[in-house]
């Protein structure tokens, strides 16, 4: 019954298949078919209204031919489904800029060595997972000597002194730390993003670094999976590392952006 | 003689449980000389002190801060109360108002030389009236377990984590009508760190929402409701962990809690809790937890979210090994202990999947009697929902092969969000599925003779054995300073919660150890 809307349609195909930058449209199987998949809850019981009620937002967000493949009631009066369209809408994705932390990634070995060679002593570094956020993975992934997914952390780095100090760290102790070890960059996870909690709690520590006069004595770093660096400029930090970026990652950053520094001085 | 799918050497079990016990037994000794502001502040609950006052301080913690203040709290609260009571006729919640309106005078206690016995007399009818409390509850539990029965195990387990009580209400019921047996309520980040219990409903948090006996009573309802609908008990877990780990206790007994996170040293490893504070604090949490027949979830699978897997795995089991003495001591018996462990390993390790199934169905064999707690892949949840599912798959193909107790629900969303209502769903689902589907498997199935799986298990318990000696050696305080579980170092002074420890007077008593105990 449901399969009945057309997923094996041979409807004709009569649109522009070749690629145009300045109109970008998602793609199944054919350039330029526009195929989205979806799914979400509606607060509505089971039944054909709700199928209804599902394809006219699809319609509503840009998508022809939207089909409702399944649809189950989880509890009395809410409904979830998903769907299926073809997308109206284009990107121009020639005109897109997105910054992006300017550094050269270098693996352990050459990030030590690079250190070595532009500064010749240790930098140190001082992580933490800051505010309420009791998750220690994001800093741990980052710090911890083992590291993430095949990417040692920067206490096994030779040239980098690092202090993890752990979570629910209040900024006002992670900046007292930072001044008493004398850290040439800050380091700061936030995984806990409810209520965008993180951005409160990421503001604040610029604000507190500003007022204690550290602004400009050392590097101010921030991570975590809906980080992004666009954000952390935004918030005033000097870089951001989201999804899929690593201790080697951070550590390039930091070296190379310390040595741009220092010789601007 | 015990039979083993894994060719197990129980004699090294047997011993390696003996050395437990002794680690167990040395923390005892010193546990036993102190008390905390939460156990006493736990005392005053039982003594039927509740509410808050107009700056919304909680009475008990009024009261508590109050008797530290005057260097009383080394003879106890309920010294305290028993001379109180002698002295006014007040009740105790009348004598904590007083002392919130600053009305009380502390002067008249100074000479008072009740026994022991007077002071017992005098508490008795608070004493009772608390204690079968705790007990209609457990029976109504009970009964309602008899009259609507349960689902099979290993159970269900889901969250719920909306930061609004009257949300997540909504949320756990329409779990349970998707199958779900138990619902967690996740508490509000940073609740952990708290030397109070809030008070009253609450609408607002952070990642979860505040664990407060208000809150407890309206999920119960919810809860109780739902099962009545769906015809099986459907039980409600929350969180003794952190600062206030004996207060939440005796909140869960006292509101019908089924189940409560209850490690003796998760606090130390991932809140940076000081190590006297907790585990003064676990053993009257698991005293209070024992006696109302809650299950405790032990927290050995966060150990994997910092340390590897694969490397650090005897970890878990040693720790397990403390926490069923720990527990022991504190009067729960071995059907009470959802000792934790997790399926953490990287997705990418050829044979990791080899590996969780040797692992869980060690720990199985050695906690014959355990509802065991199985945690699902967090680490390597990447936020590709589709391959979360999968891995969600195989984390319960290992519970339903290897008998878990307690499974608690992978959802595709790991790492993105706080479960939705339809990842609570797809998570139910996939579990209903392939339990139904493997349902005999571990009865089917044995493992081959020095292959892989028998030999992965021997290496886990060689070297938690291993570890237990050194902890026993070294004595547990000096082992987490030395960072022996999780990677994590611990200083001894170190960590939130220290000063709220205090050493007993010669005249401190505390009857409910006894009560609680041999009572049941």
């Amino acid at each position: 019954m449901i399969m009945s809307g057309g997923l094996y349609s041979t409807e004709a195909q009569d649109f522009d298949k070749t690629l145009d930058l300045t109109r970008v449209k998602p793609y199944g199987d054919t350039m330029n078919d526009g195929k989205v998949q979806l799914s979400f809850t509606l607060p509505v019981p089971a039944g054909p209204e709700a199928i209804q009620a599902a394809k006219q937002l699809l319609r509503s967000m840009g998508m022809d031919n939207p089909q409702v493949v399944f649809s189950k009631e989880l509890t009395p009066g809410f409904t979830f489904f998903n769907c299926y369209g073809v997308l109206q809408h284009t990107v121009n994705y020639s005109t897109i800029h997105v910054p992006r932390v300017e550094s050269q990634v270098m693996d352990m070995q050459q990030t030590d060595a690079y250190i070595k060679e532009h500064i010749g002593r240790k930098l140190v570094m001082v992580g933490a997972s800051t505010g309420t956020d009791a998750h220690t993975v994001g800093i741990d992934a980052i710090m911890n000597m083992k590291g993430y997914a095949g990417h040692f952390g920067l206490e096994r780095y030779e040239m980098i002194e690092a202090h993890n100090l752990g979570s629910q760290v209040a900024n006002e102790e992670l900046i007292a730390r930072a001044i008493e070890l004398k850290a040439d960059a800050v380091l700061v996870s936030q995984t806990v993003t409810q209520k965008d909690i993180h951005i409160t709690n990421l503001s604040e520590l610029i604000e507190m670094a500003e007022a204690e006069g550290i602004r400009d004595r050392m590097l101010l770093v921030c991570g975590g999976p809906r980080i992004s660096h666009e954000l952390a400029k935004e918030l005033g930090f000097d870089a951001g590392f989201g999804v899929n970026t690593y201790a080697c990652d951070v550590a390039s950053f930091v070296a190379q952006e310390y040595v741009k520094r220092k010789m601007k001085k | 003689m015990r039979e083993s799918k894994l060719g197990l050497d129980f004699n090294k079990v047997e011993s390696a449980r003996g050395m437990a016990a002794e680690i167990a037994g040395q923390v005892q000794r010193f546990v036993e000389n102190y008390t905390t502001v939460a156990v006493e502040r736990t005392l005053c609950r039982l003594m039927g002190i509740d509410g808050v006052d107009g700056d919304g301080i909680p009475l008990p913690n009024l009261l508590v801060d109050a008797l530290k203040e005057r260097g009383m709290l080394g003879d106890g609260v309920l010294r305290f109360l028993g001379n109180a009571i002698y002295l006014t006729g007040k009740r105790p919640q009348q004598t904590a108002e007083d002392i919130s309106q600053d009305v009380y005078d502390f002067s008249r206690h100074q000479d008072l030389s009740l026994s022991d016995s007077d002071i017992g007399e005098i508490l008795r009818p608070y004493i009772e009236q608390s204690v079968s409390a705790i007990k209609a509850r457990r029976q109504n539990r009970e009964q309602n377990i008899k009259r609507l029965g349960e689902g099979p195990r290993p159970y269900l387990y889901v969250i719920v984590a909306t930061g609004n009580i009257y949300e997540d209400a909504i949320q756990a019921q329409a779990a349970a009508r998707q199958g779900a047996d138990i619902i967690a309520v996740i508490r509000t980040t940073g609740q952990s760190l708290l030397d109070y219990v809030p008070y009253g409903a609450t609408t607002e948090g952070f990642g979860g929402t505040y664990a407060t006996q208000e809150n407890f009573r309206i999920m119960r309802k919810a809860l109780d409701q739902v099962g009545e609908e769906v015809g099986r008990y459907i039980r409600l877990c929350n969180y003794c962990s952190g600062l206030c780990m004996p207060e939440i206790a005796v909140m869960g007994a006292f509101e019908g809690l089924d189940v409560m996170l209850n490690d003796a040293l998760y606090g130390i490893l991932f809140r940076d809790i000081n190590m006297q504070r907790t585990l003064i604090d676990q053993y009257f949490s698991r005293m209070i937890n024992g006696f109302a027949g809650v299950i405790i979830n032990t927290g050995e699978d966060n150990y994997l979210t910092t340390a590897d897997a694969f490397e650090e795995a005897h970890t878990v089991l040693a720790s397990d090994f403390i926490n069923e003495q720990l527990a022991l001591i504190a009067g729960i018996p071995e059907e009470q202990m959802g000792l934790g462990h997790a399926f953490e390993m990287d997705p990418d390790m050829e044979n990791a999947f080899l590996y969780e199934l040797a692992q869980a169905q060690m720990t199985r064999e050695i906690f014959p009697a355990a509802p065991l707690k199985y945690m699902p892949p967090t680490k390597f949840m990447t936020g590709n929902i589709f391959k979360g599912h999968i891995q969600d798959a195989l984390f319960n193909l290992v519970g339903i092969w290897t008998g878990q107790g307690i499974q608690l629900l992978g959802m595709p969303t790991e790492a993105i969000h706080t479960p939705f209502m339809s990842d609570r769903y797809l998570s139910i689902e996939n579990a209903r599925y392939i339990f139904t589907s493997f349902k005999n498997i571990g009865g089917e199935v044995e493992f081959k003779k020095d292959g892989l799986i028998r030999k992965r298990a021997a290496e886990v318990l060689d070297n938690a054995y291993d570890l237990l000696e050194r902890v026993k050696q070294e004595g547990l305080f000096t082992a987490l300073e030395k960072g022996f579980f999780a990677n994590v170092r611990r200083p001894r002074q170190g960590g939130k919660g220290l000063n709220g420890v205090t050493r007993k007077s010669a005249l401190y008593l505390n009857p409910f150890i006894q009560l609680f105990k041999g009572n049941r």
